[in-house]
């Protein structure tokens, strides 16, 4: 027997890798890190977070920051979104789209102030995206890239805020009516540092995501496990995002397809004016785009995995999965597709093939989960 | 050597962790619990068709878990004579019970000296042991 997955090259390791190595994680490469892929059991991990709370060790995620008279108009032009929708405290996931439409990569902006913006990017992307806002960068903004000074932790579920509250006393001051999904809170913080707290997350579940000075996180870490939550891996995170259907960039999100494709023109405000890439989604938009983004259902037996093609019942060649695995609280085996628009209603039939094998796989509404109304 | 050594079923080991032994004259294969442990829920096991030819570490078939997909290997040449359909329905077995119930193949072995080369319970704990280090 052996794994298909392999790892190769050196392998960055956060802060937190000794925590993970001492609870007997086991570990892989992902985006050029060294990560906790499970530590106990994979759906146990899964089901904890939609029930309970988890916590994830995402400080591969890299940290830019923008700082200057400009940046607000900067920010407004090199990204997807309005900025100018958001006020101080707010965050707003945007992209940072090429000429052509493509997706750079897929990030979370915290407004500061209109004069300091706090930048969330994907680990693999961070250098690329630095490089490239320093290349937009007419506006003579201050970026610096901070990746390594901070570790960031996700904690995820439905008691979440109850943990949080536990691990950080100084929130019970302030209501947290006045924490909405989206927004987030810096405070100097004795045992921790300091800290930007946002109500943000990658796994459909309420929750919050934790930046802090690396040498602080295993203290963090260790109060968040004393408090309740439970260690997640990223077999675990795929699984409660792919279920969630959010995007992973390289997979949904990629620099050679259009954003517009992915569903994702919430987040592409093609009304606020010029900024990168916009005039190529208008003419896009205009000509009617000819992919998108479906979710899918295996109806025979196998799984979908990333990469395997598409095929209509006459066998013409009509896309590719791009995530697909089978996933605990859904219980089957489901995916995420780029297929021929004309393909993309729901209640398709199609085929995968499956490593040479054709199975029956059906277009379906997603999300594949979501979250009870609280 | 003690009458039970004779009761008892040998089995042999792969380094892959593969395992066949021999039930009343039929040579039957599976994986190991360190396998399953590794590979986490198994969720899909795509069995072959019985009658498969497989020389000795041909892929013959392929057990899925959510994370992974990884290929099981002929532990050595044969003929496939029965697969585990229970399988189908129940692939938790590979994880419930590796060596028994959740075995996945039945072969009828081309050369029983090819079962030399493999390792022996003692061995084959003693490879897992040095690789959980």
């Amino acid at each position: 027997m052996s794994d298909s997955e392999e790892t190769v090259g050196e392998l960055k390791r956060t802060c937190l890798f000794d925590l993970h190595k001492e609870a007997g994680a086991k570990l892989m490469g992902f985006a050029g890190w060294e990560v906790p892929v499970q530590y106990s059991n994979l759906k146990d991990e899964h089901q904890k977070v939609r029930e309970q709370a988890g916590i994830f060790d995402v400080s591969h995620m890299g940290e830019i920051s923008c700082k200057g008279s400009a940046a607000q108009s900067f920010i407004q032009r090199t990204c997807s979104n309005d900025i100018t929708r958001i006020s101080d405290g707010q965050a707003q996931y945007t992209l940072l789209l090429n000429e052509e439409g493509g997706v750079i990569d897929d990030l979370i902006v915290y407004q500061v102030s209109e004069q300091e913006f706090f930048i969330c990017a994907n680990a693999s992307n961070v250098d690329k995206d630095f490089a490239w806002l320093q290349s937009q960068n007419s506006e003579g903004v201050d970026l610096e890239n901070q990746t390594p000074d901070f570790a960031q932790i996700a904690l995820q579920g439905p008691l979440a805020q109850d943990i949080l509250l536990k691990t950080f006393p100084a929130l019970k001051d302030s209501s947290l009516g006045a924490f909405p999904f989206f927004s987030f809170r810096k405070m100097e913080e004795i045992t921790f540092g300091s800290v930007l707290i946002a109500r943000t997350g990658y796994t459909g579940e309420d929750g919050f995501e934790v930046f802090l000075p690396t040498e602080k996180a295993p203290d963090l870490w260790r109060a968040f496990l004393e408090n309740g939550a439970f260690p997640i891996g990223f077999g675990a995170r795929d699984t409660l995002r792919l279920e969630a259907a959010l995007p992973l960039h390289g997979h949904e999100l990629r620099e050679d397809l259009p954003a517009l494709t992915a569903n994702i023109s919430w987040a592409v405000k093609l009304s606020k004016g010029d900024f990168v890439g916009s005039d190529s989604l208008r003419s896009l938009k205009e000509q009617g785009l000819k992919q998108k983004l479906t979710g899918l259902e295996v109806l025979g037996r196998g799984l979908i995995r990333e990469e395997m093609k598409l095929q209509d019942l006459e066998g013409n060649s009509v896309g590719w999965v791009t995530s697909g695995t089978q996933t605990p609280t859904v219980g089957k085996a489901i995916g995420l597709a780029i297929v021929d628009k004309e393909f993309s209603k729901p209640g398709t039939k199609l085929q995968a093939d499956v490593r040479g094998r054709m199975v029956e796989v059906q277009t379906v509404k997603i999300p594949f989960y979501k979250k009870k109304q609280a | 050597m003690a009458l039970s050594d004779w009761e008892r079923p040998v089995i042999k080991f792969t380094k892959d962790h593969e395992w066949i032994k021999e039930v009343n004259g039929e040579y039957v294969v599976g994986i190991t619990d360190y396998a399953q442990t590794e590979l986490g829920d198994v969720v899909f096991v795509d069995l072959p068709a019985a009658g498969a030819e497989l020389g000795q570490g041909d892929t013959a078939l392929n057990v899925e878990s959510v994370k992974a997909v990884s290929d099981v290997y002929a532990p050595v040449a044969g003929k496939v004579t029965a697969v585990n359909e229970e399988l189908n329905d129940s692939p938790q077995l590979v994880n419930e019970s590796p060596l028994e119930n959740g075995w996945l193949v039945k072969m009828e072995i081309s050369e029983a000296s090819q079962l030399e080369s493999l390792m022996d319970e003692t061995a084959y704990s003693a490879y897992v042991e040095e690789l959980s280090k």
